[in-house]
């Protein structure tokens, strides 16, 4: 035997990617059976916030969470232009050393118009506004109650932090209040909820929730990452619109949705808030958003605040959607329109990726989602409108799905 | 409660999770002899934190990976509480 040969773990064929073994074999089975891959998609040209080319096919656009279209808005698109002239390509740079240009302050100064907050503190990704918040906030002996079907930036910012974690059956006000009576007398609260959960579209009881969270001495943190610029009349959101924004402790959100760029942030009301600043790790231990990309956020979100118009046409686009596609028999994840996501629930992962590649060959793009990342392990097609989607296109993306579903067999 | 009356109430709670019926011992695990998934736990977490008014967090979750670790957890939450 040589002495210096490597030590060969062949033999068992295991290794450290072992563990990934079940999820490669779902995506095998899933692709021999011929289905176009739903998680490699490329978007070729894009043309406007409804349209883009994909796989050389001209497509309708119902999954990209670009609720309010401003992602080619001009005033949008130019402001970015020039800052980009202005300011170059990127900070290189900490928002707590060289990251901090003005229009950073710029766009924290738009989200405390757009909310009428105190505070805004803008982190690179909506992903790590959750992550930084909860995991700083929320330490050792301190107890963090959360909707079991909270996003996975929740769930990692809990991970993250110290704090033991509760969680309570999706939107159950009932069982979010059993948790909080048995918290041991003494110990910090931090609940942490949605207004809208994007797996279902549905819109959760915050002016129940929120108020027996304030009863039991519990600080309120809402994710507000899929109604900004859409519900409530300004477009605050969910705690807009069922009237407990000034209960409630923090809103997280993002640029990615609604804004139309990329970017995350929170604003409070919090006298001590600014301190998060030194305090909170994602915020801190990452470079900064690039000029072009503040900047398209600070015009984008001031403009949202006059969207009015766009918001009901939104509504009408969902509510739309939402009764054509139960008139045609499919299944839908809420009773009625309560956001501008819409569920199609599918009978399995199967017929789902089946339905998703004749959507998307009759030239309609929706989101696929599948367990484990589903409530109830469903399998789910979720459409989400823009306000940009004209009358007929809704009636167009309704006879896809028509001629869609019966070639599958589902309706 | 002392240790035999908790496993007695919990055998009883976990009787409708218990699908295919296998005998519950000690060293049952959950996760590979009861093949819980992650929405059985929840439901079953939510059960027996009702049935002895306690809390058992996420990370007390992790921890419990057998049957008899869980009637140990219980058996000392509603001990202390
Ligand atoms: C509820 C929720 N929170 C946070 C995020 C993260 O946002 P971002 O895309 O800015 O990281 C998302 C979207 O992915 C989300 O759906």
């Amino acid at each position: 035997m040589q002495d210096n040969a490597p030590v060969s773990r062949e033999s068992d064929g295991k290794d450290l990617f072992s563990k990934f073994d079940p999820i490669i074999k779902m995506r095998e089975d899933l692709l021999s059976s011929g289905v176009e891959d739903p998680f490699n998609l490329v978007m070729e040209q894009v043309l406007s916030p409804t349209r883009a080319i994909c796989n050389g096919r001209e497509t309708i656009l119902l999954g990209t969470y670009n609720y309010m279209g401003m992602t080619f808005d001009p005033d949008v698109v130019d402001a970015g232009k020039q800052a980009l002239s202005d300011f170059g390509t990127g900070t290189t740079g900490s928002r707590v050393l060289n990251g901090t240009y003005q229009g950073h302050k710029d766009v924290e100064d738009a989200l405390k118009e757009f909310y009428a907050m105190d505070h805004a503190m803008v982190f690179s990704t909506g992903y790590q506004a959750n992550l930084g918040i909860i995991s700083t906030i929320a330490g050792k002996g301190d107890y963090i109650v959360l909707d079991i079907d909270s996003h996975a930036s929740i769930y990692d910012g809990c991970k993250m932090g110290d704090a033991e974690i509760v969680p309570f059956k999706h939107n159950d006000i009932e069982a979010m209040e059993k948790r909080l009576k048995r918290i041991p007398e003494g110990a910090g609260i931090l609940v942490v909820l949605e207004g809208v959960y994007s797996m279902l579209g549905d819109v959760a009881p915050l002016k129940e929730m929120v108020a027996i969270a304030k009863r039991h001495g519990a600080m309120v943190l809402v994710d507000e990452a899929h109604s900004m610029g859409f519900i409530g009349e300004n477009g605050r959101g969910v705690v807009e619109a069922q009237g407990v924004i000034d209960e409630v402790d923090f809103i997280i959100g993002t640029f990615s949705k609604s804004v139309g760029t990329v970017g995350g942030f929170c604003v409070s009301n919090h006298p001590k808030f600014e301190i998060m600043r030194l305090v909170c790790r994602p915020y801190t231990f990452t470079a900064s958003l690039p000029p072009s990309v503040v900047a398209t956020a600070a015009t984008s979100i001031r403009k949202l605040m006059h969207g009015s118009d766009k918001r009901a046409h939104l509504w009408e686009n969902s509510k739309r959607l939402h009764a054509g596609l139960k008139a045609l028999g499919f299944k839908l994840g809420t009773e009625t329109a309560e956001s501008a996501i819409i569920a199609v629930i599918m009978p399995d992962l199967g017929q789902g990726a089946a339905m998703w590649e004749a959507l998307l060959k009759e030239g309609l793009y929706v989101n696929l989602a599948r367990p484990p990342a589903t409530p109830g392990n469903m399998t789910l097609l979720r459409c989400s409108l823009c306000a940009e989607h004209t009358t007929e296109e809704v009636k167009t993306i309704l006879d896809i799905f028509e001629a869609a579903g019966k070639k599958v067999g589902i309706i | 409660m002392d240790r035999a009356a908790v496993d007695a109430r919990i055998r009883e709670l976990i009787e409708p999770f218990n699908k295919k019926g296998i005998t519950i011992t000690e060293d049952t695990s959950f996760a590979n002899d009861l093949e819980f998934d992650s929405l059985t736990v929840m439901d079953f977490v939510a059960e027996i934190e009702d049935a002895f008014d306690i809390i058992i967090s996420m990370n007390q979750q992790a921890e419990i990976e057998r049957y008899g670790q869980l009637v140990d957890a219980v058996h000392k939450m509603q001990a202390a509480s």
